[in-house]
């Protein structure tokens, strides 16, 4: 019998309403969807039956206007909102065979401090500016259960070598940093754990282009060397072509195209990626 | 005018529903346990959680000692004693062993306590991860799911900082396995008596609307880390100036005059009851 390879991550019909809808919301659900907003009673349909799966090792971009899901999908994914409805399932956690968006919070908070990482797009969401860069990185190896404060400075020195900060800075506070630096810390701090899954949120974004090119080929670098898995969510087709392998594009909450990232650059199917990629150009 | 009082000042519906509240806190070992703080006649801050306690406790027969960092003679003591007689007209004594309910700020009598005895300390802060997340929400939330990362994070942080875990007083510690509390500001040394204490201890705080406590016979382990572990204030090679007792809790005093600095007792009943013995032998 053929194995097939089991998805690191697998998403199915994952929905985020914000509002509670009314009968007038059923008019705007469903395929013939125009926009994602009810004008009767506010709910804002922000993702809309979400399916996909992402591989080990494989790098996921998710591209899209603003306020078309992209930042919800990746709340929603490492908890941070709850989902409306959907099922997830981590290939290392309970082999892959639980929904994670069921389980107790207490339960969340495990799979994200042993199996995700996160970069958040803003520094101040992802990281504690009034500690050192050290015990930033150290709060994820605590809440793994890490005791051991020689392992866990060596385990952060170690990273923090990793993304270019300087070891003598280590005991410095994030606020001090330049927002290259923070979001390097905030990788750093991502990777304390080894994650099999890496999820990164606008990574670049406010970032001057020569740091945006240097974030890039830091993340480009740990994938090749970590082999990690990893979702990127982008409104920039310049960072999703760089380091994505597939690429899903969100609109008004829905995923309208999803493909390898070469073949929806270079041969958009739908109005809106056509669009997209008109703009790029 | 002499104004009449219900005894031990409240009227006894107060004093039944701050007895429900420590119930509730003896059942469960380190849990805060929210109840209504009363308006007091001695301002927020200066031992009114710790004030409520004693007055919903005391009975005709108790004898009452009250101590202020170790001192019988007070303001804050001396106050707190004078209400209580006003309002009661039970016994008061400096000595440990004779008392049968003991209100305390900042400091845990030299002399063992015993088996039927209530420890009542004043607190100001009941919430260890307050500096980690100001939001009472959320740190409930935390203590739920016995997240106790942040109180972990504070003490890796001063070892970064400063080479030790540098908690003056108030050391976090994990009671009976489950709840991490802070036990009000007593210092490092007094820490230990907390665990398999014969006592009964209560912690309240007024100003924070919080009642908690440590049964007697209850494992209280301080927070340390596997290469950092707890260690007590040390007095070593040092002894009293005035009764000459070792291995206690000792106040530091520089004299100006001279530049030389002497120690004394902190427990200031222990060191008096010392030196009367001494006297009569």
């Amino acid at each position: 019998m053929i194995e097939f390879e089991r998805p690191v991550l697998s998403v199915r019909n994952l929905n985020k309403q914000f509002g509670k809808g009314c009968l007038n919301c059923r008019g705007i659900k469903g395929d013939s969807l125009k926009k994602n907003y009810c004008p009767v009673c506010g709910t804002v349909y922000a993702c809309q039956d979400i399916t996909f799966e992402v591989y080990a090792g494989e790098i996921l971009g998710v591209v899209g206007e603003s306020g078309s899901g992209k930042s919800t999908l990746m709340q929603c994914l490492y908890f941070d909102q709850e989902v409306s409805s959907g099922e997830g399932y981590i290939s290392s956690y309970r082999n892959g065979k639980t929904n994670v968006f069921a389980e107790s919070s207490q339960q969340k908070r495990y799979i994200r401090n042993h199996m995700m990482g996160k970069v958040y797009q803003n520094p101040l969401l992802g990281l504690r500016v009034n500690f050192t860069s050290i015990g930033n990185i150290a709060e994820k190896l605590i809440a793994a259960g890490n005791r051991h404060v020689g392992k866990m400075e060596a385990r952060g020195k170690e990273l923090l070598e990793h993304v270019n900060i300087p070891i003598y800075r280590m005991k410095e506070a994030p606020k001090n940093f330049s927002g290259g630096m923070q979001q390097r810390v905030q990788i750093a701090k991502a990777l304390s754990n080894n994650p099999p899954l890496l999820l990164l949120d606008e990574v670049t974004t406010g970032l001057d282009l020569s740091v945006q090119a240097s974030v890039l080929d830091l993340i480009k670098t740990i994938q090749r060397e970590l082999k990690i898995t990893v979702v990127i969510v982008s409104h920039d087709l310049g960072v999703i072509r760089m380091l994505a392998d597939r690429t899903m594009v969100m609109l008004d909450g829905r995923i309208v195209e999803h493909g390898l990232t070469d073949q929806i650059l270079e041969d958009p199917q739908h109005g809106y990626t056509q669009h997209l990629v008109q703009s790029l150009l | 005018m002499r104004i009449e009082y219900n005894f031990a000042f409240f009227d006894e519906g107060s004093k039944r529903e701050i007895r429900r509240a420590t119930l509730k806190a003896v059942a469960i070992p380190g849990y805060q346990v929210p109840f209504a703080s009363r308006e007091m006649p001695i301002a927020r801050g200066w031992g009114t959680g710790g004030l409520q306690l004693t007055l919903s406790l005391v009975g005709k027969e108790d004898s009452l000692k009250v101590i202020d960092q170790g001192s019988d003679e007070s303001v804050n003591a001396v106050n707190i004693k004078k209400l209580i007689t006003i309002t009661t007209g039970i016994k008061i004594t400096d000595e440990t062993t004779e008392a049968t309910i003991i209100q305390s700020r900042h400091r845990i009598p030299e002399i063992p306590l015993q088996a039927g005895q209530i420890l009542v300390l004043q607190v100001p802060l009941p919430e260890p991860l307050r500096y980690f997340e100001p939001s009472e929400f959320e740190t409930k939330k935390l203590h739920a799911e016995q997240e106790y990362s942040g109180a972990w994070l504070m003490l890796f942080e001063q070892i970064m900082n400063y080479g030790t875990m540098a908690t003056g007083a108030d050391h976090p510690a994990m009671v009976h396995d489950r709840y991490v509390m802070a036990p009000s500001p007593i210092p490092r040394f007094d820490n230990a008596k907390l665990n398999q204490s014969q006592a009964l201890i209560l912690l309240g705080a007024g100003r924070e609307k919080k009642v908690y406590a440590v049964p007697p016979y209850t494992k209280v382990v301080s927070l340390a880390f596997e290469d950092y572990s707890f260690e007590i204030e040390a007095f070593q090679d040092k002894c009293c100036g005035l009764c000459g007792a070792q291995g206690v809790f000792l106040d530091e005093i520089l004299d100006d005059l001279t530049g030389q600095t002497h120690y004394q007792c902190n427990d200031t009943s222990y060191c008096l009851q010392r030196l009367n013995n001494k006297s009569v032998g």
